[in-house]
C-alpha cells in the first residue's frame, strides 16, 4: 500500500480541502508553506523533538495492562499512556508543535477552540511557556461541565470567551474561533484542536500527533518483538487516533479500530457518531462526515464526554473509512462509564471519559481475540476532569436502580 | 445578456450605483420573504442578494446568525428557496443572487441544486465558503447555465491573486471591506478607496462593496467610487424589529428609498 495523503490540493480523497472565506485564504497558503518549510527543516524537528522530550515528558510509558488482560481472558492489552503527558492528554503534542510554527513566522496570539478543556489548557500551557496572548472560545455549556479546566486556562493567563451561539458546545465554539480568526487573521495564529478544519490543519496536526504511534510501534517492538494485531483510539475529531493509526496505515496486517461515541444509541437522536450514523458534508472548512439534517444543517452532538460531544470527524477518517483501512465502531455513554469504573478499579488508572469509550471497545474486543493476540490501545488522557460528569452520571443510575 | 449584465449596463447609462440589499429568505417566514422582494425592488434594490439559512454561518455577524436561526425555526428548507425564487419571477425579473455555505447545496446534490436554480431564474450564487480552490465542483454544472459564481475579494487578497481572480469574474465583484464579519463594525470609506479603486483596474465585471455599510451616507461615501453598494445587517435588523407587524413593508421601503436616494447622483 502506498498511501500519500492529502494531496498537492489538501485532499484526501474527496473529502479535506479548503472551504473558508477569501479573507483566510491567504493565511491558509501562507500556513501551507511554512509549515512544508518547517517539517523539512531539522532545527524545527529538534526544536519540536526538545520540548516533547524535556517539557511535555515524552516518550510516554507503553503499560501492559496485565490485570485488565487476566479478568477479560483475551488479547494482550497494551496502553499508550498519553494521560501521563504534561496537561494530562495527548492534545499538548499537538499544541507544542502549532505554538514553534507560530514562533516561526512571528505571530504574537493565539487563539484556540475547546471543548472538555483538554485543548484549551494545552494551548494556554504553551502560549504561557513562551509569552504569547492567548484566547480560548468555549461554548458555555461546557464550561458548565468543565469547570476545574476554565480555572486553569485563566490561572495560566489565557482569556476564556464564553460562546452563546447556536448549541453552546465544541462546534459553536470552532464557529466563534473562526469568526475572530478571521477578524484578527493578520497577527493571529489559529491553534486547532483537531485533525479537522481546512488544509493543512488535518496535516499537521496528525504529523505532530503521530508521534504517539511511533513511539507505540517502537515500543510494541522492544516489548513483544512484534506489531500490534489491532490499534484502538477513540474519535472525536480523531487526533489522538490519528496519531495512533498513521504510522501503522502501510503495515497491512495491523487492524485500525476507531471509536465513535454512541452517547444514548445511535439509533437515538443524541450520539456523536459522525462515521457511524452520518454521512458527508461541508463544515469548519473541510469536507468529512457530518451529523446533519435532510436539508443539509447541521444536528446536535450528543456525547458523556465533552471532548467527543462534536457533529464532525476529520476528513482523513473519513477517507480511511471509505477505502475500508480503519473501522469505526461506536459505544455508549453507559458502555464508557462502565469502562471508566473498570480500569479505575482493576488497573489504577482514572481514564478521561474520552478514554473510556476506546477501553468500552477493548473490554468487547478483548474476550474475542486468542491470548496470543495484541491490542494497542490510546489511554488518550486522564479522568480528573471528568471526577463531577462521571458522579453526577453515576448519582442519577443509582436513583434509576432505586 | 444575463440580468445582471443589462442592470448593470442600465445603471452605467444612468451613472448610478447599484444598491443591492441582502435579506435571508424565511426571516421571518417565506411569505413574507416574497413580499419583500417586490418591496425591495420597486423602492430602488437593483439587485438582491437572498441568503439560504444555515446552521452553522461561520462569516456572519450575530445579526445574521439570528435571522438565520429565525428562519430555520420556521423550517425553511433549500427547496423552498428555490420555489420562492419561481414565485418571483412571475411577476419580477429583478436580478437575485443565492448566498450562503456550501453544505445545504451539497447535501441537496450540487448537480441537482444548479438544474433546479436555473430552472427557477436565479441568476448568481455568492458562497462564502467555497472559494476558487474548491469551486470546481460546481462549476463544472455552472458551465452549462446562465448562473454566475460571484468572485468574493478581501482586503488580505494579495496583489497577484486578486489580479487573477479579478480578471476571470462573472457577474459582478463581491469586495469585502474588512477583515471580520458581517455587521461588526462600521465601514470607513476612506480607508478602502484606493483598494477598489485598484481592483476595479484590474476586473472586468462591476465591483460591489459590502460589510459595515449601514446608513445612507456610507452608501453615499461607498458609492461614489464602487460599482455597487451591499447592506445586509442594517436591513435585516429592520426585519427583525418590525417582524409579521403591519410597519415592516413601509419601513423597509423607506430604508431603501432613502439607501437608494443617496448613490443617485
Amino acid at each position: 500500500m502506498n498511501y500519500q495523503y492529502p494531496d498537492a490540493r489538501g485532499h484526501f480523497g474527496e473529502y479535506g480541502g479548503r472551504y473558508v472565506a477569501e479573507t483566510l485564504m491567504p493565511a491558509l497558503l501562507e500556513l501551507e508553506q511554512a509549515y512544508a518549510e518547517a517539517k523539512a527543516d531539522p532545527e524545527f524537528q529538534r526544536e519540536f523533538d526538545y520540548y516533547l522530550r524535556n517539557y511535555v515528558g515524552r516518550p510516554s510509558p507503553l503499560y501492559f495492562a496485565e490485570r485488565l488482560t487476566q479478568e477479560l481472558g483475551g488479547a494482550k492489552i497494551y496502553l499508550k499512556r498519553e494521560d501521563l503527558n504534561h496537561t494530562g492528554a495527548h492534545k499538548v503534542n499537538n499544541t507544542v508543535g502549532q505554538i514553534l510554527l507560530a514562533k516561526r513566522m512571528g505571530k504574537k496570539k493565539v487563539i484556540a477552540e475547546t471543548g472538555a478543556g483538554q485543548h484549551g489548557v494545552a494551548t494556554a500551557t504553551v502560549a504561557a511557556l513562551f509569552g504569547m496572548e492567548c484566547e480560548v472560545f468555549m461554548g458555555k455549556e461546557d464550561i458548565r461541565r468543565q469547570a476545574l479546566n476554565v480555572f486553569r486556562m485563566k490561572l495560566l493567563g489565557a482569556k476564556v470567551i464564553e460562546v452563546t451561539s447556536g448549541t453552546a458546545t465544541l462546534k459553536d465554539a470552532m464557529n466563534d474561533a473562526l469568526r475572530h480568526w478571521v477578524t484578527h487573521v493578520r497577527d493571529t495564529f489559529y491553534v486547532i484542536g483537531t485533525v479537522a478544519g481546512p488544509h493543512p490543519y488535518p496535516e499537521l496536526v496528525r504529523d505532530f500527533q503521530s508521534v504517539i504511534g511511533t513511539e507505540a510501534k517502537q515500543q510494541l517492538q522492544e516489548a513483544e518483538g512484534r506489531l500490534p494485531d489491532v490499534a484502538v483510539a477513540c474519535i472525536g475529531g480523531g487526533s489522538n487516533a490519528m496519531g495512533l493509526f498513521y504510522p501503522f496505515i502501510d503495515d497491512a496486517t495491523v487492524d485500525l479500530l476507531g471509536v465513535e461515541a454512541a452517547g444514548l444509541g445511535v439509533d437515538t437522536d443524541k450520539h456523536a457518531a459522525s462515521i457511524s450514523a452520518g454521512s458527508p458534508g461541508v463544515l469548519h472548512g473541510n469536507k468529512t462526515y457530518l451529523l446533519q439534517d435532510d436539508d443539509g444543517q447541521i444536528q446536535h452532538a450528543h456525547s458523556i464526554s465533552a471532548g467527543l460531544d462534536y457533529p464532525g470527524v476529520g476528513p482523513e477518517h473519513a477517507l480511511l473509512n471509505d477505502i475500508e483501512r480503519a473501522e469505526y465502531v461506536s459505544v455508549t455513554d453507559d458502555e464508557a462509564l462502565d469502562a471508566f469504573q473498570k480500569l479505575t478499579k482493576v488497573e489504577g488508572i482514572i481514564p478521561a471519559l474520552e478514554s473510556a469509550h476506546a477501553i468500552a471497545q477493548v473490554i468487547k474486543l478483548a474476550p474475542t481475540l486468542g491470548k496470543d493476540k495484541i491490542l494497542l490501545v490510546s489511554l488518550s488522557g486522564r479522568g480528573d476532569k471528568d471526577m463531577h460528569t462521571v458522579a453526577d452520571a453515576l448519582e442519577e443510575r443509582l436513583k434509576a436502580q432505586g | 445578456m444575463s440580468r445582471i449584465e443589462a442592470t448593470f449596463a442600465a445603471l452605467e447609462q444612468r451613472k448610478e450605483t447599484a444598491l443591492i440589499p441582502f435579506i435571508t429568505a424565511g426571516d421571518p417566514s417565506l411569505e413574507t420573504t416574497l413580499e419583500l422582494i417586490h418591496t425591495l425592488s420597486s423602492a430602488g434594490a437593483d439587485v438582491i442578494e437572498l441568503g439560504m439559512p444555515f446552521s452553522d454561518p461561520m462569516a456572519d455577524g450575530p445579526t445574521i446568525q439570528a435571522a438565520s436561526e429565525r428562519s430555520l425555526a420556521v423550517g425553511t428548507t433549500i427547496a423552498q428557496v428555490l420555489q420562492l425564487v419561481t414565485e418571483v419571477r412571475k411577476t419580477n425579473q429583478v436580478p437575485l443572487v443565492l448566498m450562503g455555505y456550501y453544505n445545504p447545496i451539497f447535501h441537496y446534490g450540487t448537480e441537482r441544486f444548479v438544474k433546479d436554480a436555473a430552472a427557477a431564474g436565479v441568476d448568481a450564487l455568492l458562497l462564502v465558503d467555497l472559494p476558487p480552490e474548491e469551486a470546481d465542483e460546481i462549476n463544472q454544472y455552472l458551465v452549462s447555465t446562465e448562473i454566475d459564481l460571484i468572485t468574493l475579494l478581501a482586503p488580505t487578497t494579495p496583489v497577484e491573486r486578486m489580479q487573477r481572480l479579478a480578471a476571470a469574474a462573472k457577474g459582478y465583484i463581491y469586495y469585502v471591506s474588512m477583515t471580520g464579519v458581517t455587521g461588526a463594525q462600521k465601514i470607513a470609506p476612506e480607508d478602502i478607496r484606493a483598494a477598489v479603486v485598484e481592483l476595479k483596474g484590474y476586473a472586468k465585471v462591476p465591483v460591489g462593496v459590502g460589510f459595515g455599510i449601514s446608513t445612507a451616507a456610507d452608501a453615499s461615501a461607498v458609492g461614489a467610487f464602487a460599482d455597487g453598494v451591499v447592506v445586509g445587517s442594517a436591513l435585516v435588523k429592520i426585519i427583525e424589529k418590525y417582524g409579521q407587524s403591519e410597519q415592516l413593508l413601509p419601513e423597509v421601503a423607506k430604508f431603501i428609498v432613502e439607501l437608494k436616494a443617496s448613490i443617485v447622483s
